[in-house]
């Protein structure tokens, strides 16, 4: 019934939560054998599949276990009974028609759903074997960071976006001196170094809007977060900003887990490794990539997915 | 009046056309436009009066020597010197009032737009600053002197004979008149805060921050032009309030310190607005010569001020979200 259960295929009338099992990791194995995006029995005219080489075959290790989760505001089921793997090593993308439930579902990876006050959660989130409710809460948020929809840098200087981190509280130390390889690191991994190597003092809302988010993702990654959550990260960028992003996620996911939130069905069959389609707060189905795409299990799955290649 | 006409000429130029002449506009709608052209070529009129007749009077009777001599009880008016005195009354005064209204306000504001809670009590000090805000300044002012004459504040002002509390001073003046800065403060703080977008504060707190950091070193921050642009207005005002000057302050010729630490702060003295009243023919003195040149320093302060206000919002339009 549900990716973290053993399979037992059951083709089980409504309550329609029939998921694709994927237990395995290496469950994909079979088409990818050797060639990449093209040729796995995809819709041809598929553009952009190229950048994922080794999509097929990879093994993930589980970081976070959602285990029948459920969220409501107020009175209003917005996510209902989901249980998912979130595997360090590839990416994962949640896609869904608008309102399903994927912000509201990211946001409790990472208790950022506490501060709505009216809603309320079910079911048990898992890091690394450990409750999140059980942890405190500023030391969960550092291991599982978020990057947001629209570009966020603080006001101030490019440095100290990703130095504020990296500080204690609301601390201005450890000083510069201290941070700067760190700092530099984290702009690296970010792609964003080289562009703004000879700007670190310059305030950071004067990027541009693709260079704002990827200092967004620099400073989620300065402190060495285990899994990296990003709430459609490129939906407010042009084309290039975007592939830039795409890529870096994929050269990301062998450091951290990633949950991508997207509604660019090419995004996710791009970069995702497994892809969850969620409809009216329900997980519909969860598999890899190229079977999401290629062989949907559910009607709905197919239907969405078809609007991607139409 | 009654504006109801359809506009007609949209059927015959289509709703895309540009540049619509209101020639074509039905009558009701015309005059209206023409009243609120007038009206805004009225406040212009009035503006431009005020400040080209006190240019005129002010230059005329404006010298360097005004400026920097101290001011003299006197009949001649040759020898009643300059406003010097008032001059720093009124930079002592409203810095005094600044730096109690800016904190305090800063302080408001953060509270009741990141916590107000419990609501019943946010909006009771949501109303308890539109009373401030809403006080003409002569009550605050005898409220002062009603507070700050009792023997418990005796410290702040001059004592006389027999311990009775002078209640007048720059500190009480100054403690009060940070009331009607106050609003101001608190208003453009809170706009700024409120135009942060949620998300930003998420984003920190994504970092494992609390809400405490990240008050501190992103939203105070992000609303330093908010909260200089509130500070700017409220300076404005202090400056030009005249009653509590008057009432709390001694309105006094010259500065008047008393023995002791803190003597100036502790004494009383008078401010420009006083200097003016004072020597108009409105008040007792008859030089209206300096009254003239005095107001005229008086709105340049303010003049000044208000550019201020200017420079530091229109610097608030670099950085900005997207909600
Ligand atoms: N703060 C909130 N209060 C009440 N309802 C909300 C709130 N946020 C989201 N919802 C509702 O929960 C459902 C899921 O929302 P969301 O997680 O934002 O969906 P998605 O990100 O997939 O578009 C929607 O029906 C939305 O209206
Ligand atoms: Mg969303």
């Amino acid at each position: 019934m549900d990716p973290l259960t053993p399979p037992h295929a059951a083709p089980l009338p409504p309550p329609i939560r029939r998921i694709a099992v994927d237990r395995s990791p290496t469950t994909v194995a079979a088409p990818a054998a050797a060639t990449n995006g093209h040729g796995h029995g995809q819709p041809s005219g598929i553009v952009g599949g190229g950048r994922h080489a080794q999509r097929a075959g990879r093994a993930g290790v589980e970081r976070m276990r959602l285990e029948d989760l459920s969220i409501s505001y107020g009175r209003k089921l917005a996510v209902n009974r989901v249980s998912l793997p979130v595997r360090q090593g590839e990416v994962l993308a949640l896609i869904g028609p608008s309102g399903c439930g994927k912000t509201t579902l990211l946001r409790s990876l990472n208790r950022l759903i506490e501060l709505t006050p009216t809603a309320s959660r079910e079911g048990r989130i898992m890091l690394d074997d450990q409750d999140v409710d059980r942890m405190e809460v500023t030391h969960l948020r550092r291991r599982v960071t978020m990057v947001f929809q629209q570009p966020n840098p603080f006001p101030m200087s490019i440095f100290d976006n990703i130095a504020y981190g990296l500080r204690e509280q609301g601390s201005s130390r450890p000083r510069r001196e201290e941070l700067e390889p760190q700092v530099i690191d984290a702009l690296e991994r970010a792609g964003l170094y080289g562009e703004v190597s000879e700007n670190l003092d310059h305030p950071a809302l004067r990027l541009s809007g693709g260079q704002q988010q990827r200092l967004c993702i620099a400073r989620a990654l300065a402190v060495r977060p285990e899994v990296l959550l990003l709430d459609e990260p490129a939906s407010a960028l042009d084309p290039r900003s975007t592939a830039r992003i795409e890529d870096l996620l994929v050269k990301l996911r062998d450091e951290v887990a990633i949950v991508i939130v997207t509604h660019n069905l090419q995004q996710a069959f791009r970069i995702a490794d497994h892809v969850a389609f969620m409809y009216l707060g329900e997980l519909e189905e969860y598999a890899p990539t190229d079977q999401m795409f290629g062989a949907p299990r559910t009607q709905r799955s197919r239907d969405y997915v078809s609007g991607a290649f139409g | 009046m009654s504006v109801e006409a359809p506009n007609r000429a949209l059927g015959d130029a289509g709703p895309t056309r540009p540049m619509e002449s209101s020639a074509t506009w039905p009558r009701a709608d015309r005059v209206g436009l023409g009243l609120a052209w007038a009206a805004g070529m009225l406040l212009c009129v009035v503006a431009g009066a005020i400040v080209l007749y006190m240019l005129f009077r002010g230059l005329q009777y404006l010298s360097f020597e005004l400026l920097v001599t101290r001011p003299e009880v006197a009949n001649d008016q040759s020898r009643s010197g300059g406003f010097l005195d008032p001059i720093i009354g009124t930079l002592m005064l409203t810095v005094l009032g600044t730096i109690i209204a800016a904190p305090l306000g800063v302080a408001a504001a953060v509270w009741l737009s990141e916590y107000g809670r419990p609501s019943w009590l946010a909006r009771l000090v949501e109303s308890g600053i539109e009373v401030v805000a809403g006080t003409p300044s002569i009550v605050l002012a005898i409220f002062g002197l009603l507070i700050f004459s009792q023997p418990l504040f005796a410290f702040l002002s001059f004592t006389a004979e027999g311990n009775a509390v002078f209640g007048r001073s720059f500190l009480a003046a100054g403690a009060m008149i940070s009331l009607i800065a106050l609003p101001f403060v608190v208003g453009a703080t809170r706009e700024a805060l409120n135009a942060i977008p949620s998300h930003v504060r998420e984003a920190s707190y994504a970092l494992g921050k609390t809400k405490a950091a990240t008050i501190r070193r992103v939203l105070l921050p992000a609303v330093r032009p908010g909260i200089g642009t509130g500070t700017a207005l409220g300076m404005g005002r202090i400056a030009g309030d005249t009653a509590i000057p008057i009432a709390l302050l001694g309105a006094t010729l010259q500065l008047q310190a008393v023995d002791g630490p803190l003597g100036t702060l502790r004494g009383t003295g008078g401010t420009l607005t006083t200097y003016v009243y004072g020597n108009s023919p409105a008040g007792e003195g008859n030089a209206p010569e300096k009254a003239y040149a005095a107001a005229f320093v008086l709105l340049l302060v303010v003049v000044l001020l208000n550019f201020g206000v200017d420079l530091i919002s229109r610097r608030r339009q670099v950085t900005s979200w997207t909600r």
